[in-house]
């Protein structure tokens, strides 16, 4: 008998530990909890850099406990021809992903309910593949930014000072930031304006945030200007 | 056989002419049982039948008409052709499946060459090929096009090596053609406008043509004017660069479609400029004159907003493939739930558990599902899961086929959909986060797996996935007695497991295993029964050179390939045999074998 709950990256909110019978409810509507991305939950995290690392402490574990000849796996990078999918369609769906220009936030529910998640989509330029997030889970830009950098773990954000928001009244701090070669968070609004990460009270941004980019801080100089007029004259 | 009819020339009969001259007793049985077998199309049927005595060998071989070989190296041509002299139809199976996947080298093999070169000669009268994973150049497709003058059909599937100047031979010079059908294969672009070969006047005998499959772009106009003198043109599938307004134009012409692969379902952007939408034509009214259409495929490049468009026919529908359209379950909505009549859904994992559910709400008659990924890459959120399989196999209890890509299950919903849908024939489960246990309870997902080959009493082909222990295959083992095709990746725990497989599933016909501790130990144990299987797959497994090399002395009607996937020669990778392949031989092992393969 395997015993891997203790193991188990459970899919819950920090703080909560469910991952049981609500998975069976035939709503067809997925539980919250289940959507949540396994390497956001993060009361875990805190040992592991990076939830490769977790995923192959969890395969140690179990062929320990197997206490056989499990053979280990090579690192993703390099599985060939996994997952089973023909290569004509592997191409065509990698290329689409890669296309995709419709931006849409997909809530679990459509027919009402509290409107527990607001997930939005975040890509980063370079990166290959789209993460969601639902940003209802955390509770300030800092942990937003934690969780980012654990997804894409190649990426760091600049620095968000005290407040856990960019500083946009010190133009200096913020041309330094732009003109690195980090990378910055952007978001599109619900103008479909594009704006800095930061620029707003953490709510109003969970409110507003319709999809997440992370790109090169360079490329990120035009919308400066305009994230600081938005910014000042909500103040 | 024909000519072998061992009477004499008084007493012999004419076959042509029906005429008799007292003719000897074994030859009015044989007269007679020619006449019924004509009608016997089974193939495992007449198997049966040519063991019976010499007799009804002969009687059976000059009767065959359609011919399948399911592995090209299992016979030579020459044989075939010499046992069986009047076939109609010939299909031939090459390249194992994992294939697909990469995991063969090119130029490993599968070639239709010796096929195509015996047939010329042997089967003047040939009107069908279809080939499955093979390798047909365009001259073997001009020798068909010279070859056969009554040739009607031809089909290839995942196939490669040949380019659209062949298919261009093909479709001018064989003034007989009815079916056309490109599925899956890598077609060259050799930038020639293979639709305009087709013999200019008067109408076609066309009845089906799929090229969803080639990359190039196609000429248009002929096209249109082709459909518009194929009255008899049922099936007609497009490739993804014929936009949604050309579609239109299309299905104006030949409102008789049963089948419909749709191309991009997308407009066409005219030098950059998207179409301005409110000259846009309603695409709807094509479809409402397409009253006769049960098949839609297609969709290459969807626009999401146009897929109403399919409104008017999606209650006939007993057929939807939406596997290249990115679209999420409130775009799902709208069509499905008028597709009482579906039995065969195909899509994205896009439209997630929630759409799942739309589908086991409204299918009520479905019977094959195969639910793809967007995203392949493991350790990601998922967007569908056990609860879409459960609500699936609530609502859908006729199911006969699944094949279902997700990147978490446990084994409670695998359980009740074992129980739900006793019909299954198909059980292809992928997790693909390898080796994950049933993330609910943590278990490995045996028992899901167990309840499936107990409680599917019709299962015959099976695939397993996430972590398994050898309890596992002890369950397949003793209760898949049906089974005839394996697949394991990335699963086991030790040489047991595949023991259970070869001593417990006697109607095994077709393993194919990667990355699982099996050795030496377990391979053996199959011996008793390769000789009745039609190849033995295992990669990055745990078999060395010694243990392949004893199966094969063992065992000399049975050709023992070993290579590595990467085609670098020698096949070992490490301690173990990179790759195995092995399969039974009527002529020995084969000579065209390329150097990175050796033949133990």
């Amino acid at each position: 008998m395997m015993h891997l709950k203790e193991t188990e990256l459970c899919l819950g909110l920090p703080g909560g530990g469910g991952c049981e019978a609500e998975t069976l409810k035939v709503t067809g509507k997925r539980g919250f909890s289940e959507t949540v991305d396994l390497m956001l939950n993060l009361q875990a995290n805190d040992q592991s850099s990076s939830s490769t690392d977790l995923m192959n402490d969890k395969k140690l574990q179990n062929s320990s406990k197997n206490n056989k000849d499990v053979i280990k796996p090579p690192a993703k990078a390099q599985v060939v021809g996994w997952p089973p999918v023909r290569n004509h369609r592997k191409n065509l769906m990698a290329q689409k992903s890669h296309n995709e220009e419709t931006e849409k936030v997909v809530a679990p529910t459509s027919t009402g309910g509290s409107g527990a998640a607001a997930f939005v989509k975040v890509s980063m330029d370079g990166a290959p593949y789209l993460r969601k997030v639902d940003l209802k889970v955390y509770e300030s830009y800092q942990q937003l930014s934690d969780a980012l950098a654990k997804m894409f773990s190649s990426f760091t954000m600049g620095d968000y000072g005290s407040q856990g928001m960019i500083d946009f009244m010190n133009e200096s701090k913020l041309m330094d930031l732009l003109n690195s070669s980090e990378y910055v968070p952007s978001y599109e609004d619900k103008d479909g304006d594009w704006m800095l990460v930061g620029d707003v009270p953490w709510q109003m941004f969970v409110d507003s945030c319709k999809r997440l980019r992370i790109m090169k801080g360079s490329d990120a100089i035009g919308l400066a200007p305009r994230a600081m007029e938005k910014c000042k004259s909500r103040c | 056989m024909s000519e072998d009819d061992g009477g004499c020339g008084g007493a012999g009969k004419s076959r042509n002419s029906g005429e008799y001259f007292t003719p000897y007793p074994d030859q009015v049985l044989e007269n007679v049982l020619e006449n019924v077998l004509v009608f016997l199309k089974s193939r495992r049927d007449r198997n049966a039948v040519s063991l019976v005595c010499k007799s009804w060998y002969r009687a059976e071989a000059y009767t065959r008409s359609d011919l399948f070989i399911g592995n090209c190296y299992a016979v030579a041509p020459r044989r075939v052709t010499d046992r069986f002299k009047r076939v109609r139809s010939v299909s031939v199976k090459g390249k194992p499946r994992f294939a697909d996947f990469s995991l063969l080298p090119p130029d490993w093999g599968a070639h239709f060459r010796p096929w195509v070169s015996a047939m010329a000669t042997a089967y003047r009268a040939l009107e069908k090929i279809y080939l499955k994973r093979m390798s047909i150049t365009d001259d073997d497709l001009a020798v068909i096009a010279h070859s056969f003058p009554n040739f009607k059909e031809l089909v290839l599937v995942c196939c490669e090596d040949f380019g659209t100047s062949g298919l261009a031979v093909v479709v001018s010079e064989c003034r007989s053609l009815r079916v056309l059908e490109l599925i899956e294969d890598d077609v060259s672009d050799d930038e020639v406008d293979w639709i305009s070969c087709f013999p200019p006047e008067g109408t076609t005998n066309l009845e089906s043509l799929s090229f969803d499959c080639v990359e190039s772009p196609i000429n248009f106009e002929a096209l249109e004017r082709l459909v518009a003198r194929s009255p008899l043109l049922k099936k007609l599938r497009l490739n993804r660069h014929v936009s949604i307004g050309q579609l239109q134009r299309l299905i104006f012409r030949s409102p008789q479609l049963t089948h419909l692969g749709t191309g991009s379902f997308a407009p066409l952007e005219i030098a950059g400029q998207q179409q301005v939408d409110n000259r846009e034509p309603d695409y709807g009214s094509a479809f409402a004159a397409c009253r006769s259409i049960v098949c839609l495929s297609g969709f290459r490049e969807i626009s999401p907003e146009h897929l109403p468009a399919i409104f008017p026919v999606s209650a006939n529908l007993t057929s939807l493939n939406l596997s290249y359209a990115n679209i999420d379950a409130d775009q799902l909505r709208p069509v499905i739930r008028h597709c009482h009549k579906l039995q065969v859904f195909w899509a994205l994992d896009s439209i997630c558990d929630e759409g799942l559910q739309m589908v086991a709400d409204s299918c009520k008659d479905l019977r094959e599902l195969r639910i793809f990924p967007i995203d392949g890459s493991e350790n990601i959120e998922g967007p569908v899961s056990e609860v879409g399989l459960l609500a699936i196999s609530i609502g859908c209890r006729k199911l006969q086929s699944v094949l279902y890509f997700c990147q978490q299950m446990t084994n409670a919903a695998v359980i009740a959909m074992s129980k739900n849908c006793p019909d299954l024939v198909v059980f292809r489960l992928c997790i693909i986060d390898r080796y994950r246990p049933d993330h609910v309870t943590g278990e490995p997902m045996d028992e899901g797996f167990g309840a499936i080959v107990k409680n599917c009493k019709k299962l015959t082909r099976l695939a397993v996935s996430g972590l398994l222990t050898d309890r596992a295959f002890s369950y397949i083992g003793q209760y898949g007695k049906l089974v005839r095709t394996l697949s394991v990746a990335f699963n086991g725990e030790s040489d047991i497991g595949l023991k259970y497989i070869l001593e417990g599933c006697t109607n095994l016909q077709k393993l194919e295993i990667r990355d699982s501790p099996f050795g030496d130990s377990a391979l053996w144990s199959g011996l008793h029964h390769f000789y009745n299987m039609r190849f033995v797959w295992m990669s990055s497994c745990r078999v060395t050179r010694q243990g392949c090399t004893n199966v094969a002395r063992q065992l000399p009607r049975l050709v023992v390939e070993v290579f590595r996937g990467d085609g670098v020669e020698g096949g070992e990778r490490g301690d173990f045999m990179d790759t195995l392949y092995m399969y039974r031989s009527l002529d020995g092992p084969r000579t065209d074998a390329p150097q990175f393969v050796k033949i133990l």
